[in-house]
């Protein structure tokens, strides 16, 4: 068990749904989508993508839990910074919506 | 127990369900995470500074995505190339082995030349760090940061790949590099993964 080499998995066909995943995320933006539509959609693809890039090239799928805890760590600390970083984001979106000029004079608080 | 584990515990008495498999895959996870945080404040940063600015640039119109779209898929073909390395060399096959790093690392400095054609190509048509003709001028500041430091890492990888083509041709088996060039592995699909990532936010998006 420890110590031996795992087993490979296919990675042809990993192959191919990245490739694909990467045509999809392209033939995205030109559709005739929502902009709000065409980005959670690009997030998805995204994801999906860095999963089986971390599960199968990197093997974290045949991982020990320490490893698997080790690496989701990062992930959790991005989901923090985003909330952290969006309700500001938005006020001054909101506040400097339609006024681009509004941008260059910096909010006061 | 394979070999290989009975000689890890002979090392390592103080075994627990904590004890990795491999320190040193662990020592490149570990690093791996706090590199992950490091892009991850770039481009949370990049999302903020977009979100609060009322000129941001479509960027897919002023960087194009074609070439960018080629460079992706390079990145994603030298990932397989990589895992092919460590299929051959468990197989015991050094000289398959060797082919297939030499691969993934011509793949990498493909790529980085590739990126070095796209900065100076946009560097002419205007996009500078401290302005652009197309609006907000953080638009190439955050472009160029965060491209940049991902190609470092491109350009990292090659030099630790083309070091690990001559530490595998050094052992006197096969099997003894297995571990170390797992672990350029995981280094060299952390460079494609956050590709995926800044290719998503800085290019489509």
């Amino acid at each position: 068990m420890a110590g031996a080499e795992h087993k490979h998995p296919d990675y042809m066909r990993i192959f191919w749904y990245l490739a694909i995943l990467t045509v999809f995320e392209i033939a995205v933006i030109y559709a005739p989508f929502g902009k709000a539509t065409i980005v959670v959609l690009l997030f998805g693809f995204a994801l999906t993508k860095a999963s089986l890039v971390a599960m199968f090239f990197m093997h974290l799928r045949f991982e020990t839990r320490t490893l698997g805890m080790v690496a989701v760590t990062p992930l959790v600390i991005a989901t923090l910074l985003v909330f952290l970083l969006l309700p500001d984001g938005f006020a001054v979106a909101k506040r400097t919506a339609g006024v681009k000029a509004a941008v260059s004079a910096p909010a006061k608080h | 127990m394979s070999p290989s584990a009975s000689v890890h515990s002979a090392v390592e008495p103080a075994e627990s369900p904590l004890t990795p498999e491999s320190w040193g895959k662990l020592g490149m996870w570990i690093f791996l995470a706090g590199d992950a945080v490091g892009f991850g404040v770039l481009l949370a940063s990049y999302g903020g500074m977009r979100l609060t600015s009322a000129d941001w640039p479509s960027p897919y119109d002023v960087l194009g995505i074609n070439l960018t779209a080629a460079m992706t898929f390079l990145l994603i073909c030298s990932s397989v190339t990589m895992v092919k390395a460590l299929e051959w060399l468990g197989k015991g096959d050094r000289t398959k082995c060797r082919i297939f790093l030499f691969l993934t690392a011509l793949g990498g400095a493909i790529f980085v030349s590739l990126q070095a054609y796209e900065w100076s190509k946009l560097i002419h048509e205007g996009l500078h760090i401290n302005g652009n003709p197309w609006g907000a001028s953080l638009f190439g500041t955050s472009f160029f940061l965060v491209t940049g430091f991902h190609g470092l890492h491109v350009t990292g990888g090659v030099i630790y790949l083309v070091s690990i083509i001559r530490y595998v041709t050094n052992r006197q088996v096969p099997q003894a590099s297995y571990n170390a060039v797992e672990i350029t592995g995981l280094y060299w699909h952390f460079v494609d993964l956050v590709w995926i990532m800044v290719f998503t936010f800085m290019y489509l998006i």
